[in-house]
């Protein structure tokens, strides 16, 4: 039983069921809850994968580096495992998964034949002796295994959590080299753990705070090519960039898609004062949202297209509005103490991350999006500008040491504040907006 | 080509070592006192100076002084900014063969966006008062650079006091029209 491919992906990338073993039954899934306050890492055994010993050993590795990476697994090292099976297809021996008290299994084999490659991959709940979920085959070209990984670490994420996938997903950055007075920036993408970077822009100009399209295929930024700050649009795959506002004598930045690509929403600023502006992508056409003689900026939509939050010192300090496409009064979000900055709408809906400025700490924030149940994830010396993962999960933001030589750093924490890490650069960067979920 | 040989000629006899060592590429070469029947133009390290001349970026930026400052999250001008601005006013009333470019900064704590919108209003601030002075609007641009371009680095409120700055940056358009 080898049901027809259900998907063919852009980049090549074939998905199809592979025949799923016969299934004991289940009383409720092997599950790891990412909201509970306090998580013990799943023991997880991911012994050598079959096949091609280099290119499954990669392969493996990116595996297990992205449900490590979580948090939320523990990898139980090899030389602890007493099972050696001698292939993909043998049966699996549960009580010598047990013995070494892996909760979940997973085995997987690599085919490789020239310029592609097929990885096929198991996940078993070895406590309750059976197969979770079904296997699945990943055709891809050679040089695009990394997103085979991914695709076999999004897969078991979602089995063991209930939560959407994100691994399989590139984040849009600035690099920052050179001395803090004289900062050179440059727009590059890269994978979600910062393998694969493509550089966007040359370090010409300066450019600031890239936003990823809904279907990961442009980035909106703000340049300073022309002299003045204005929004341009990149295409991805030809790395070539047009200018979606023009001079004169107002200044345009901050700008975000709408979740469907039809709308930018961003700062339009006249005469030193600075609204919320909304234009149609395929237009061009622009209306006010706001019209106000304070500073209004750092807009973000509803993942259903209809709202925007915002940024406004209307009220003396900056804090968090909400507002309809159709404009109106904007309604206040946020209440606390201190100044709520760069508001990001969580593509679940559920949440608005946010930078929060309390005496002289920044932190990371979250909050429902009636400002209720607020929650700092993070406290530095400077943090700002959340992104969220494509499942509203996680999210990623720049931490800035201080004095002379502090380096802006990209890093990621869950929403329940846990798991703050580091990306793994080699350089200084900041401003990421996090793409969608690859097909 | 042959436009190139008199400004050569005349490089070499005002006598300049890089002349003598080596030729050089002809878009190199220029001759700072052209036009002129004294230094009293010349832009290069001597402007400021004893032979400085009134009439230079350089002299507006360190004579009249280019910079104001704001308080923290301010951007309203101070009775000091005040007094530069009124200077500067002056200084572009009488060379109005210049035009301006102000550029309103921020420290770095707070936000990019934020900090660019920050800028722009302590910019148009400035454009304002110079404005009410009676400089011609269309000779002043505003920009912002947020905390972008910071003039001095360290993360303590004695730098900080120096970057929530606007900035104006004059540019000769050419002889007076």
């Amino acid at each position: 039983m080898f049901r027809e491919l259900t998907l063919l992906l852009a980049l090549g990338l074939a998905t199809a069921p592979i025949a799923p073993l016969p299934a004991a039954a289940q009383d409720g899934p092997l599950r790891i809850e990412i909201t509970d306050g306090v998580v013990e890492p799943m023991p997880i055994a991911i012994p050598d994968f079959f096949g091609d010993s280099e290119v499954a050993a990669k392969i493996r590795k990116v595996v297990a580096d992205d449900l490590t990476g979580t948090g939320l697994f523990r990898e139980i090292p090899s030389d602890a495992h007493i099972a050696r099976p001698g292939s993909f297809a043998e049966a699996i021996a549960y009580e010598d998964w047990r013995a070494v008290n892996a909760q979940a299994l997973v085995t997987a084999e690599v085919i490789g034949s020239g310029n592609e490659i097929s990885v096929k991959f198991r996940l078993f709940d070895v406590f309750a002796g059976q197969p979770q979920g079904d296997g699945m085959q990943f055709d891809a070209r050679a040089g695009d295994w990394r997103r085979a990984a991914h695709k076999i670490a999004d897969q078991i994420y979602t089995r063991l959590t209930g939560e959407a996938p994100y691994f399989d997903s590139r984040v849009a950055f600035v690099q920052e080299t050179g001395p803090k007075d004289a900062r050179i920036k440059r727009i590059g993408v890269m994978d979600y753990d910062g393998a694969n970077i493509l550089w966007m822009t040359d370090s010409s100009s300066l450019v600031l705070a890239p936003n990823f399209s809904p279907d990961g295929k442009t980035i909106l930024f703000t340049s300073f090519d022309s002299g003045f700050p204005q929004i341009r649009v990149m295409d991805v795959a030809n790395v070539t960039s047009r200018p979606l506002t023009q001079g004169g004598d107002s200044m345009a930045f901050a700008p975000r898609y709408s979740p469907d690509g039809r709308w930018i929403v961003y700062s339009l600023e006249k005469g030193g004062n600075t609204d919320i502006w909304l234009m149609d992508s395929a237009t061009g056409a622009q209306r006010p949202l706001t019209s106000s003689p304070s500073i209004e900026t750092s807009p973000s939509f509803s993942p259903d297209g209809k709202r925007i939050v915002f940024e406004s010192d209307r009220s003396g300090t900056p804090q968090l509005y909400i507002v309809g496409l159709e404009g109106g009064e904007p309604e206040r979000i946020s209440f606390g103490e201190g100044r709520y900055g760069t508001p990001a709408w969580s593509p679940k809906g559920d949440m608005i991350a946010f930078t929060k400025q309390l005496g002289e700490r920044f932190h990371i924030g979250v909050m429902r999006t009636d400002g209720s149940a607020e929650k700092n994830l993070t406290e530095s010396f400077l943090d700002e500008g959340p992104t969220w993962a494509p499942n509203g999960r996680v999210v990623m933001f720049t931490r800035v040491t201080p004095g002379g030589n502090g380096q802006p750093r990209l890093h990621s924490v869950d929403i329940t504040g846990r798991n703050m890490r580091p990306l793994d650069l080699d350089f200084a960067a900041s401003d990421p907006s996090w793409g969608p979920l690859m097909p | 080509m042959k436009a190139w040989i008199k400004p050569v000629t005349l490089v070499c006899l005002l006598g300049l070592a890089a002349c003598a060592q080596q030729p050089q590429a002809p878009q190199q070469i220029y001759d700072p006192y052209a036009n002129t029947t004294s230094g009293a133009l010349y832009q290069g390290e001597l402007a400021g100076g004893a032979l400085g001349a009134e009439a230079t970026a350089q002299y507006f930026a360190s004579s009249i002084g280019d910079t104001v400052l704001f308080p923290s999250g301010q951007t309203t001008l101070t009775g000091e900014a005040r007094s530069v601005l009124t200077r500067q006013a002056e200084w572009l009333n009488k060379y109005t063969n210049f035009n301006a470019v102000v550029q309103g900064h921020a420290e770095e704590t707070g936000t990019r966006e934020y900090n660019l919108a920050l800028g722009a209003r302590r910019a148009s601030a400035v454009q304002e008062y110079l404005i009410a002075q009676g400089v011609a609007a269309g000779r002043i641009r505003t920009l912002s650079f947020g905390k972008e371009r910071p003039v001095e680095t360290c993360s303590d409120e004695a730098c900080y006091a120096k970057n929530r700055r606007a900035v104006t940056v004059v540019t000769d358009t050419g002889p007076a029209s």
